[in-house]
C-alpha cells in the first residue's frame, strides 16, 4: 500500500524543476495517447512546434494567443496567492470586454487612440466590481467564492448573449449583415490597439501591457505592505487579525485586483484582436479557465505567468493552425489538461513523499 | 499484535530504546550531533536541555518524523529503521506532541480510534476507551467532544491514544507547559504508574523540579550533543542546570534587582466592568475592574479557564467586549479593532504563540515586523523597506538571543523556545505603554526565563504597565507589585506583594471567600 507523507525539507531548486518536469511528463503521457490513436508522436510534436514557433508568422500567432492567457493567468495567480479561489476569470474577462467595447463604441470615433487608456480603465473597473461581488460575499458572509465566482461566470455569459442576440443594444450591429446574423458592432479603427514589430514577430499592445502588469503585480506582492498583509492572511488569519490587519478588506481588494486583471484581458480582446464584442467566440475560448492552468503551472508567480502563457498560447495557436488535416482532434486541449494534471501531481510529489507501507505494519 | 517491544518485558536488562550516534542536520544547523540515548524498561527518563538543544529533534527521529543522517536505533535490542510516526506506533512508540493533534469536533472515543481501519462501532469504542482510562488512572468521558475539554483533559486523550495502541514507549514533549500545577501533579502519578507497569516514558521538560520529581534518570543535551546521563537520586537541580547550560546558573536573580518606582498618579490602563464571552459564546468575563499605573507590574493568577485568556484578548481588542470600558492613558478605546490598541501602545503576548502571535510560514524577519510594517522606518509609503526589515531582525535576534541560522528562516522551523523569543522580541521592542503577557516564560529554559523576567522588570522601569497573566504563583510573587486573583471571570481579590500570603491566594483561586478587608 502507498501512503503520502509530508516532506519536512524541500530543496529550493525544485521551484522551477517541478514545473519543467511536469511539462515533460505531460508530453510523455500525451505521446502514449497519440500512439494509441494511431499517430506518430514525434511527428505530431514536430508539427506543433513548427506551427507554434518555427513557421512564418507562427511566433506572432503564438504571442497573440498568449495575450489573453497572460491576463487571466495573472488574475488567477493574484487571487490564489491569498488562498482566494477566484474561478470567475471567465466572467470578469467578459464583463471587461463588454466595458471595453462599450467605451470604444461610444467614444472611439471622437477620441481616436486616446480612447485606449479609457478602455483599459473601464474594463479594469468593471472586472473589479464584478469580482468584488464574490469577494464581499466571502468576506462578510463566508460564502464559498469558488461557487459564487463560478455562478457569476454564467451570469456574465448570459449578459453577453443578451446584448448581442436578444436585444438591440448599442453593442450589436444593426445594419448590413447584422440584420441577417446577430453580431457585434466593430469598434472604430482608430480605437484598435497598435502592434509593434520586433524582428519578424508582431507584438500586440496588450502583450506588452500584460508584461508590465506582471512585473507590477510581482512588486505589489513582494515589496509592498499590501503584499505583506496578503502573505500573512493567507498563512494564518488569526495572526493577521492579531496584528491589526483588515482581513476582510484585503480579501475584497485581492478579489477586485484579480477581477481587474481579467477585465483588462477583456479589453485587450476587443482592442488587440477581435475589434468586436463576440460572446460566442469568448465562450468557446474559455480564457478564464485556461488562465487557472497557467497560474498553477507558474506556481502563482506573476512573472512566471509570462513564459507559461506563451507556452499555452503556443499550444492553442498550433491547435488552431493544425485543425482538420489528419491532426488528432482535441489533442491540444488534452495536452493542456495533461499539463495541468501533471503540474498538480508534481506539486503533491514536491510536498509529500510517497512511501510503501508493509501490510503487516498497517494491520496492527 | 506482535511487536519487537513485547520481547523487552521478558528481558529487562536490554534497554527498551537505544539510540546511538544519532546525527541529524538541517540546512545550516546540526540539530543532533552523534547523540547516544538509552531508555531502560520501566523507567521515566527525562530529556533536558536549553531551547534549541535538539530535544524535539531527537524525539522526532525516534518517532520516524525525521530520518537521521547517521546513527542507529535499537528497540529491545533489535536494529530498526523507523519510516514514519505510524510505523513507530506500530512498533510501540507513542508520542504526545506539545501541540495536540486532535479533531476538536470529534468525540474522545472517535479521536482515540482515529487511524484504525475497519468499521467504527461507537459503543465498543467508548467502552474500550473507558476501560483503558480506568486501567491507567486517566478518567475522561469517552462521549465528550474534544472542544468541550480542558487542555489537561485533552492531553489525557492524547496519552490514551498512545496507550490504546499499546505503546511500550511514550514520549511527552513538554507536557506540563500547558498544565496547571494540579494537573501536572496528576500527570506525574500517571507516568510513574505506567513505568511501574513496565512501560518506558521519555519526559521532555525545562522545569528542573519536575524532572527531579518524576524521573529516574536524565540525559542532558547541549548544542545538539549529549553531555551526560545522570541518576536523579545522586544529583541536584543545581548540578543539572550547570550541566545543561555549561556554567553556574543564578537562581532568582530578580530578587536583588532594583524595582521600578510606580507612578501611582498616572493610571495607564483602566479597566471597568469588562465583560466578554468565550469561544462558545458563554460569559467568561463578568465585570472585571483593574487599574495599572505606569511602571507597575500586576499579576493575574488563577486556575486556568477562569477567564484569563478572555481578559487578555478583550483588553487587546482581539475579542469582542460585551460590556465595560478600557482606557489607555486616559483615552477610551472602542475595542473593536486590534489595530487601535496597537496604535495606542498596547503590546500583547498571546497564549497561542505559533498561530496567533506569529505567522508560522513567514520568516523570522517578517514576523519581527508583523505589527510595525505599517509605519516608517520599516515602510516607506506603500513599500516595505527590506533593508530596514533585515536590520531590525539582526538587532533583535542578537539582543534576544534567538538561536537561528539566519533571519530568513521560516519561523515554524525554530525550536519551541526560540519561536517564543521571536514573539517576545517583537512585543518588548515596541516600547509599549501597556504590556499584556500571557505566561511569557512558559516553555523557556532556565536561562531564557531569567532573561524574560529581567525584560519584564526593565519594561516596568521604563514606565510600561505590565499585566502578567500566569499560573505560576512563584513567578507572580517574584515579579509583581500586586497580585490579582481571577475566579469565574471576576477579580476576587487584589493583594500587595509585601503582604501576600500564599494560603490566602490559594483560597481565593479556589473560589473561597476572601477576608472582607481585602476586597
Ligand atoms: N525542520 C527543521 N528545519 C530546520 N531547522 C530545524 C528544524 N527542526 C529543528 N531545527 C533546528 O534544530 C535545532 C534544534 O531544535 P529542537 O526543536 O530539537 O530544539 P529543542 O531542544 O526541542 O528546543 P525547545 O526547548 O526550544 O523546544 C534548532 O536550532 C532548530 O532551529
Ligand atoms: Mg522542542
Amino acid at each position: 500500500m502507498l501512503r503520502l507523507e509530508r516532506r519536512v525539507d524541500v530543496p529550493r531548486w525544485w521551484t522551477w524543476a517541478v514545473p519543467v518536469a511536469s511539462v515533460l511528463a505531460a508530453m510523455v503521457l500525451g505521446a502514449v495517447l497519440i500512439v494509441s490513436s494511431g499517430n506518430d508522436p514525434l511527428d505530431v510534436y514536430r508539427r506543433i512546434f513548427e506551427s507554434a514557433v518555427l513557421g512564418s508568422g507562427s511566433l506572432s500567432g503564438t504571442v497573440v494567443a498568449a495575450t489573453p492567457l497572460l491576463f487571466t493567468g495573472l488574475a488567477a495567480a493574484a487571487a490564489f496567492r491569498m488562498g482566494v479561489f477566484n474561478i470567475g476569470g471567465e466572467g470578469q474577462f467578459i464583463i471587461g470586454a463588454i466595458a471595453g467595447a462599450g467605451v470604444a463604441l461610444r467614444f472611439g470615433e471622437s477620441m481616436g487612440a486616446g480612447v485606449i487608456p479609457l478602455m483599459i480603465v473601464a474594463a479594469a473597473v468593471a472586472g473589479a466590481l464584478w469580482a468584488a461581488i464574490a469577494g464581499a460575499l466571502r468576506a462578510w458572509f463566508k460564502t464559498n467564492e469558488i461557487i459564487t465566482s463560478l455562478m457569476l461566470n454564467y451570469i456574465a455569459l448570459n449578459i453577453g448573449d443578451y446584448l448581442i442576440f436578444n436585444s438591440e443594444s448599442s453593442w450589436r450591429l444593426l445594419e448590413g449583415s447584422g440584420r441577417m446574423f446577430p453580431q457585434g458592432k466593430p469598434i472604430d479603427t482608430s480605437a484598435e490597439w497598435p502592434f509593434s514589430h520586433v524582428g519578424p514577430v508582431d507584438f500586440p499592445f496588450g502583450f506588452w501591457l500584460g508584461v508590465i502588469i506582471a512585473i507590477v503585480v510581482w512588486v505589489l506582492y513582494r515589496r509592498t505592505r499590501f503584499g505583506f498583509e496578503v502573505k500573512v492572511i493567507a498563512d494564518s488569519p488569526s495572526a493577521a487579525t492579531y496584528a491589526g490587519m483588515r482581513a476582510r478588506r484585503t480579501i475584497v481588494s485581492v478579489m477586485a485586483l484579480s477581477g481587474a486583471l481579467a477585465g483588462i484581458g477583456g479589453a485587450s480582446d476587443i482592442g488587440d484582436t477581435r475589434h468586436v464584442f463576440d460572446p460566442k467566440g469568448l465562450r468557446q475560448s474559455g480564457y478564464g479557465y485556461t488562465g487557472i492552468v497557467v497560474a498553477a503551472l507558474a506556481r502563482l508567480n506573476p512573472v512566471a505567468v509570462v513564459p507559461v502563457a506563451l507556452l499555452m498560447g503556443g499550444l492553442n495557436n498550433a491547435g488552431r493552425a493544425l485543425q482538420g488535416r489528419d491532426f488528432p482532434a482535441g489533442l491540444v486541449g488534452t495536452l493542456q489538461g495533461l499539463i495541468l494534471f501533471c503540474a498538480l501531481g508534481g506539486e503533491i510529489l514536491a510536498r509529500y513523499r510517497v512511501r510503501r507501507v508493509a501490510k503487516a505494519v498497517l494491520a496492527s | 499484535m506482535t511487536t519487537s517491544l513485547d520481547m523487552a518485558t521478558a528481558d529487562a536488562t536490554v534497554p527498551a530504546v537505544a539510540m546511538s550516534g544519532i546525527t541529524k542536520r538541517f540546512p545550516g544547523v546540526i540539530a543532533n550531533h552523534d547523540v547516544d540515548f538509552e531508555v531502560a524498561v520501566g523507567e521515566v527518563h527525562a530529556l533536558l536541555g536549553e531551547n534549541g538543544a535538539g530535544k524535539s529533534t531527537l524525539s522526532n527521529v525516534l518517532t520516524g518524523l525525521y530520518h537521521p543522517d547517521g546513527g542507529e536505533i535499537r528497540l529491545a535490542g533489535e536494529v530498526v529503521r523507523i519510516g514514519s510516526p505510524r510505523e513507530a506506533l506500530a512498533r510501540g512508540i507513542g508520542m504526545v506532541h506539545q501541540h495536540f493533534r486532535l479533531v476538536p469536533t470529534f468525540t474522545v472515543a472517535e479521536n482515540v480510534m482515529l487511524g484504525h481501519t475497519g468499521r467504527f462501532n461507537r459503543r465498543a469504542a467508548e467502552d474500550r476507551v473507558a476501560e483503558i482510562g480506568e486501567e491507567h488512572g486517566l478518567p475522561v468521558d469517552p462521549s465528550a467532544k474534544i472542544w468541550q475539554l480542558s487542555v489537561g483533559q485533552q492531553q489525557r486523550v492524547e496519552i490514551l491514544k498512545a496507550l490504546e495502541r499499546d505503546a511500550r514507549v511514550l514520549i511527552l514533549d513538554e507536557p506540563t507547559a500547558v498544565l496547571t500545577p494540579q494537573e501536572a501533579e496528576a500527570l506525574f502519578v500517571t507516568l510513574r504508574r505506567m513505568a511501574a507497569g513496565g512501560r518506558s516514558v521519555i519526559f521532555i521538560s525545562h522545569k528542573l523540579d519536575e524532572v527531579m520529581a518524576v524521573s529516574d534518570r536524565v540525559t542532558v543535551l547541549r548544542d545538539g550533543t549529549d553531555v551526560g546521563v545522570v541518576e536523579v537520586a545522586t544529583t541536584s537541580a543545581r548540578d543539572l542546570a550547570r550541566l545543561m547550560v555549561g556554567r553556574d546558573v543564578v537562581f532568582n536573580a530578580d530578587d536583588g534587582q532594583e524595582r521600578a518606582s510606580v507612578d501611582a498618579d498616572r493610571i495607564v490602563l483602566r479597566v471597568r466592568d469588562l465583560c466578554a464571552a468565550d469561544n462558545r459564546g458563554r460569559p467568561a468575563l463578568n465585570g472585571v475592574d483593574l487599574d495599572l499605573a505606569a511602571g507597575e507590574i500586576v499579576a493575574v493568577v488563577g486556575v486556568s479557564g477562569n477567564g484569563q485568556r478572555e481578559l487578555a484578548e478583550a483588553i487587546c481588542g482581539t475579542r469582542r467586549r460585551t460590556g465595560g470600558t478600557v482606557e489607555v492613558d486616559g483615552q477610551p478605546t472602542s475595542g473593536r479593532d486590534p489595530r487601535e490598541m496597537i496604535a495606542k501602545g498596547v503590546s500583547h503576548v498571546p497564549e497561542d504563540r505559533l498561530h496567533t502571535g506569529l505567522s508560522p510560514s513567514a520568516s523570522i524577519e517578517e514576523n519581527l515586523v508583523l505589527k510595525s510594517y505599517r509605519r516608517p522606518p520599516i515602510s516607506a509609503g506603500p513599500f516595505v523597506r527590506r533593508r530596514a526589515v533585515r536590520r531590525n531582525a539582526e538587532t533583535l535576534i542578537e539582543r534576544f538571543g534567538v538561536k537561528t541560522t539566519g533571519p530568513t528562516v521560516s519561523t515554524r522551523l525554530l525550536s519551541g523556545g526560540n519561536v517564543q523569543k521571536v514573539l517576545l522580541a517583537r512585543e518588548f521592542s515596541a516600547a509599549p505603554k501597556v504590556l499584556v503577557a500571557a505566561s511569557p516564560t512558559r516553555g523557556l529554559d532556565v536561562g531564557a526565563i531569567e532573561t524574560v523576567r529581567g525584560l519584564l522588570l526593565d519594561a516596568s522601569r521604563s514606565g510600561t504597565a505590565v499585566l502578567l497573566i500566569t499560573e505560576e504563583l512563584d513567578e507572580a510573587l517574584a515579579l509583581a507589585d500586586r497580585v490579582a486573583v481571577i475566579y469565574e471571570g471576576r477579580i476576587v481579590g487584589v493583594v500587595d506583594r509585601a503582604s501576600a500570603d500564599l494560603t490566602e491566594i490559594g483560597l481565593l483561586m479556589g473560589g473561597g471567600r476572601p477576608p472582607a478587608e481585602e476586597l
